[in-house]
């Protein structure tokens, strides 16, 4: 049983949804975002250890164009009702604001940011054409999300730069924060044991 | 000490160190999904490759994904101890490659690896 009334986005957030849907309008870099990025400033290029941070981080960076990209797939789906739809954009917002703290970071590291692949690329990968109603789409989003906050607990440990296990645990809080709320809107059961995220 | 047990310790310390004990794919399943979704699938290259014929297969050997140099030249052929080795530190087991994630319970990489065996099978 669904419960979509937990899904209320705030006040104000029309205007957002209104740019998305005319494809006006590009998430801007949070100012917390940009401090993020600053206060790494102990990221070093050209060694190996930055090679290969910028490699894990580009792997993250994948995951959050697969699910920038899921969300705009969801949301032109026809698929999802007010106040869903609101909060698949405030989601979307928030994972194009991972998007550019990881090509930060990359950048920092002398790395190159992967780019996007094209839509019809990620919807062929996701099945999208297998979702035909709105607990489909909430369902893909919840699994995603699971799967973004349990690879980002999983590269921890491989980071030679340990200001960058930081930064992923930011984003693994959003990540949580978004598979919590989708779960419960899609009425499942909170985990009964703890630690129930990278296990 | 007889012979035969100074032998028998002799191989021992000489054989490698075995994976934990047989994995189930059942668990395996459900620990690919929590875990491992989020960058592969069985039957599509996302940000990782897909993984239907993994087992068995010469690492870098999915069709239309992009590997790493790294991983394409290795010559290593995925069965049980090389899905560990991976599984618990990629980077150390082929540098240069680019998967950071690791997994460091034994038993979850048995699950997941005889998952994966068993779906290459089908």
């Amino acid at each position: 049983m669904n419960d979509t009334a937990i899904l209320r986005p705030p006040a104000g957030f029309l205007a957002e949804r209104r740019a998305f849907l005319s494809g006006v309008g590009k998430a801007t870099l949070s100012a917390s975002a940009v401090a993020l990025i600053v206060g790494c400033e102990s990221l070093a290029q050209g060694t190996s250890t930055a090679a290969s941070d910028a490699a894990i981080l580009n792997a993250a960076l994948g995951l959050e164009h697969e699910g920038i990209t899921a969300y705009q797939l969801g949301a032109e789906s026809g698929l999802l009702q007010k106040p869903v739809l609101d909060v698949a954009v405030m989601f979307k917002n928030h994972h194009e604001e991972h998007r550019e703290i990881l090509i930060g970071a990359i950048r920092k590291l002398g790395g190159t940011p992967v780019a996007p692949k094209s839509k019809d690329e990620y919807a062929r990968a996701l099945n999208a054409a297998s979702l035909k109603s709105q607990t489909d789409v909430l369902r893909l989003a919840a699994r995603l999300e699971r799967g973004a906050a349990n690879a980002y607990i999983g590269v921890m440990p491989s980071f030679g730069e340990r200001a960058l296990a930081q930064v992923a645990a930011r984003l693994v809080a959003d990540e949580t924060m978004h598979w919590t709320v989708l779960s419960q809107a899609l009425g499942d059961k909170l985990p009964v044991k703890a630690l129930a995220f990278g296990a | 000490m007889t012979r035969i047990a100074s032998l028998a310790f002799a191989v021992a310390l000489l054989a490698p160190q075995a994976v934990a004990a047989a994995g189930d794919p059942e668990r395996g399943e459900d620990l690919y999904e929590r875990r491992c979704f989020a960058c592969h699938s069985l039957d599509a290259n996302r940000v990782g490759p897909a993984h239907r014929g993994v087992f068995g297969r010469k690492a870098g050997g999915a069709p239309g994904y992009n590997y790493s140099p790294a991983l394409r030249k290795s010559e290593i052929v995925w069965d049980e101890p090389a899905l560990d080795k991976w599984l618990t530190n990629p980077q150390a087991f082929i540098p240069g490659q680019r998967m950071g994630f690791r997994l460091g319970n034994p038993d979850e990489r048995a699950d997941i690896i005889a998952f994966l065996k068993r779906e290459s099978q089908k």
